[in-house]
């Protein structure tokens, strides 16, 4: 049996084409064109830049921001100097004798990250241990939930508790404290973070192969000393990823510190004390009516790179930590 | 370089004819400079041991080669007088016309009959689907089996009725030729010989190029087998001649089981 | 029963009970660490519901804020969240999953992909404040949308859209290549195997991180300050250039005041908000589950 001749598209001669086989209902088969449906593939096309355009437009979104807080905080900083702003010991943009040194506000972040992380860190790596090394498969499906909603609860909600039950406990103990505290606040953050580093981190130490923790049982190594001296230093990476992530959370918390730890910039080591934080200063300077331009409007940006460049170089070192982890592990 | 018998293709074109095929992943090269040609309605097996560039090769044939990220294909496929992998050429069109089988089966998450539509409905098919699905799950010996429960779906079947529904999907969208990669390994001693039998009864309408692991099934099935070692064609000829007068030592040592 | 002496000599047998010992001790450390949050948890809540139940009521829902305590409700500010978080999700949704499609089925192994990649990353972590500040400046001044509603809505998006992309890719990911290879293999076009294989089977997963970026979208407040979202509106939202207020904005105004009235209102406010969060929860694992059935 000769197959027949098939022409190549274009020529003008319509062959006669044996259908391979003739059963009912074929879709009529062209002379074998393979070349690309002009129709279709602009549709293609089409659909792939349209989806393209989308994901690009992120990369839209961080020039926007760097845009906008760059061009005002160039202007704020034509008229104060950098290093007034970053040496200053007081922040009083809206006094008679204004003072715009950015230390307290950063001391104020600093203090309640810093208390949160105390809390959280500890708290959230012996949990991750614990949900991924000794809890029972039914009790984890039942525990990790529950971490993750303290996750879910909007910020507001932290302030609220803050004020009304953790402010007055504290203050039980020692009555010198303000009523607007940083302990407060830290305590607070540090039990929102929690789910941030248990989580990242048992999902660190799942990622670990079952055979490191075989071998070293195997040599009769205890399950304390398989945990921290095998498991964790195998995920470290991926844990330290989780610490950095949850700390640069803390900083960029808003609502709970502000409700919290109150709106008086203050320099100072001692957490029972008022402060403002970075966040909770760009809360207050947009709830006045400051008038565009100003050099008052123009803080709230400068305020807000400084919070920007803080977190976003936390993140990326974050991120390079994560991306270490899954380079070991995938 | 390959030790070619006489291929006998009846006077008619090739169905598909493969000059100095090869394939580099990055910069290894899996398939070296291979060149058969396959006449139409016949078996062809490709055998080797693991890694030899089998499956590599057989993904030349309807460029599912294309969707990995670093590979790269000289040389010419040749399908009806035109070279597969000029510019002007499109996968998709290619793909229509030769199918493929794959060594897990993959239905899809959908309904029988779904699996079965999916082929002619995405191409167009403005026809009767049901008959079109019907004479598919015909030919590939599952309609007795399924034709009451279209509806369920596809992973309420076996491995080797997934198989078969598998290779049903396959001919519905009416292609030229068929190539599977590995259909039965994964499958049961019972389930591969039905496979093997409906092979045997496709090749009256189709072009088969099958790639197993298996000699003994190569042997039963094929009419023409080609053994590749480390990315080169060594020897490919009639089945009977490879097996029991094969001309290269490797193709001696390797179908009397001597390593592999 | 005791063992025989290890080979390693009885100093080594010694330190054996003090290791057993410690390692009791660190266990339950382990437990205990995990209580802390589960405790938190359970203080938070039942501190909230016992300050909040009693100023529970069908006038609570219906009421708008007010100088007094008693008379005040969440009405204006439950129109306002409802209508920002609709919104929001008709924004953000098409755009994050079109933008995941394309990061996951079309884009090439070029070094944009990957920069492309880390931004967004980068962006889920950026304070959700630096986001009002950008839908200040962008939507209310430069655009001129002022404070509204559409402001409101578009600001929450671009905070979300990092977060839904995610997830959405992951849940393509998931999708297995094999499904893949066997559309290509019948001669689907990419677009049609996205169509017909790879979004249905990864819309659970796409719609579970959609419904929990919607439900964080739900408890902003700082953003939605910058936008220009007040604490004191008489009125329920009827346009999108319209001014509103938003439930979490409303109970941070409460909580501001000193009267011990408005601190209790702001706990049944917090109680309203928790059972919308629960609902969208719910709903959430609900179809993730439906879906896992079906496949």
């Amino acid at each position: 049996m000769t197959l027949p001749t098939l022409l190549r598209p274009g020529d003008g001669v319509a062959p006669a084409v044996a259908p391979v086989s003739p059963d009912p209902g074929e879709p009529p088969r062209d002379p074998l064109d393979l070349s690309r449906g002009h129709r279709r593939n602009f549709g293609e096309r089409l659909i792939a830049a349209a989806l393209f355009v989308c994901a690009a437009a992120s990369t839209l979104i961080t020039v926007g921001v760097v845009v906008v807080l760059l061009r005002e905080t160039v202007g704020f900083f034509a008229e104060v100097p950098l290093t007034a702003f970053l040496t200053d010991t007081r922040w009083e943009p809206m006094f008679q004798e204004k003072h715009f040194g950015v230390l307290p506000l950063m001391a104020g972040s600093f203090m309640v990250a810093a208390g949160a992380a105390a809390l959280a860190l500890p708290v959230g790596m012996l949990s991750a241990i614990f949900l991924s090394e000794y809890a029972a498969p039914r009790l984890r499906r039942v525990l990790k939930p529950l971490l993750e909603i303290l996750a879910g609860i909007p910020t507001v909600v932290y302030g609220y508790f803050a004020l009304t039950f953790v402010t007055p406990a504290i203050r039980m103990v020692f009555p010198q404290t303000d009523i607007f505290n940083a302990a407060s606040a830290s305590i607070v953050v540090g039990i929102m973070i929690i789910p941030t580093v248990s989580s990242l981190s048992e999902d660190a130490l799942r990622a670990v192969p079952d055979s490191l923790r075989q071998g070293a049982y195997g040599l009769g190594a205890t399950k304390l000393e398989v945990s921290t001296r095998v498991v964790v230093p195998a995920a470290l990476s991926g844990i330290v990823a989780s610490f950095i992530l949850a700390v640069s959370r803390a900083i960029g918390e808003t609502m709970a510190v502000t409700i919290a730890a109150g709106n008086l910039p203050n320099l100072t080591l001692n957490p029972l004390e008022s402060i403002q934080t970075m966040t909770a200063y760009i809360v207050q300077a947009s709830l006045g009516d400051t008038p565009q331009g100003t050099l008052v409007y123009r803080t709230l940006f400068a305020v807000a790179m400084t919070l920007f460049l803080i977190t976003l170089a936390m993140n990326v070192v974050s991120q390079w930590f994560l991306a270490r982890f899954r380079e070991e592990y995938r | 370089m390959a030790t070619v018998h006489g291929i006998d293709t009846g006077g008619a074109r090739p169905a598909l004819e493969a000059s100095s095929v090869s394939v580099f992943y990055g910069d290894t090269e899996a398939v070296r400079g291979v060149s058969l040609v396959v006449p139409p309605h016949q078996v062809v097996a490709l055998i080797g041991p693991s890694g030899c560039g089998k499956s590599t090769l057989l993904r030349c044939f309807n460029r599912m080669n294309d969707l990995i990220p670093d590979a790269r294909v000289e040389g010419r496929v040749d399908f009806h007088g035109q070279d597969l992998y000029e510019e002007s050429i499109d996968p998709v069109e290619v793909r229509r016309r030769i199918g493929m089988v794959f060594q897990k089966p993959n239905p899809f998450p959908k309904s029988i009959f779904d699996n079965v539509a999916f082929g002619p409905r995405v191409n167009g098919f403005k026809g009767d689907l049901h008959e079109v699905v019907e004479a598919s799950l015909r030919q590939s010996a599952l309609w007795d089996e399924v034709s009451d429960r279209l509806g369920d779906s596809a992973y309420a079947l076996s491995g080797g009725q997934q198989q078969r529904l598998c290779i049903a999907r396959t001919l519905a969208v009416r292609p030229e030729i068929v190539l599977m990669d590995e259909p039965a390994s994964s499958l049961d001693p019972i389930a591969t010989q039905r496979i093997e039998e409906l092979i045997y009864e496709l090749k009256e309408r189709y072009t088969i190029v099958i790639v197993t692991h298996n000699m003994q099934q190569a042997a039963r099935i094929s009419d023409y087998t080609a053994f590749l070692y480390m990315g080169e064609l060594v020897e490919y000829g009639p089945t009977q001649a490879i097996f029991t007068n094969p001309r290269e030592e490797r193709t001696e040592a390797y179908v009397t089981g001597r390593f592999g | 029963m005791t063992l025989p002496a290890s080979g390693l000599g009885p100093d080594v047998d010694r330190h054996d009970t003090r290791r057993r010992m410690m390692g009791r001790a660190f266990a339950s450390l382990c437990a205990l660490a995990t209580c802390v949050g589960v405790v938190a948890l359970a203080v938070l809540l039942v501190d909230v519901t016992l300050d909040g139940a009693p100023r529970l009521s069908a006038d609570l829902l219906t009421s708008f804020a007010s100088r007094f305590p008693e008379r005040a409700g969440v009405k204006a500010a439950l129109a306002g969240s409802v209508w920002i978080v609709s919104l929001t999700a008709v924004i953000a949704f098409p755009l994050s999953v079109s933008a995941a499609i394309y990061l996951e089925e079309y884009a090439p192994r070029h070094w944009s992909t990957r920069a492309i990649q880390t931004n967004i990353a980068n962006l889920a972590g950026v304070p959700s404040i630096v986001y009002g500040i950008l839908g200040l400046a962008l939507f209310v001044r430069a655009l001129g949308l002022d404070r509204s509603v559409l402001s409101g809505a578009l600001t929450l998006s671009l905070l979300i859209m990092p977060v839904i992309i995610m997830a959405a890719q992951e849940a393509i990911r998931a999708v297995p290549p094999t499904i893949r290879e066997a559309a290509y293999g019948l001669g689907a076009t990419r677009w049609q195997v996205v169509r017909h294989q790879v979004l249905p089977m990864a819309l659970p997963g796409i719609l579970t991180g959609t419904i929990l970026a919607l439900s964080r979208a739900l408890g902003e407040t700082a953003p939605l300050i910058m936008v220009g979202a007040v604490g004191f509106v008489a009125f329920t939202p009827s346009g999108l250039s319209d001014q509103f207020t938003v439930l979490p904005l409303q109970i941070y105004s409460w909580v501001s005041r000193p009267q011990q009235g408005f601190h209790e209102v702001a706990a049944a406010g917090i109680l309203v908000l928790l059972g919308l969060l629960l609902t969208m929860n719910a709903v959430a694992i609900v179809l993730r589950n439906r879906y896992r059935a079906r496949l």
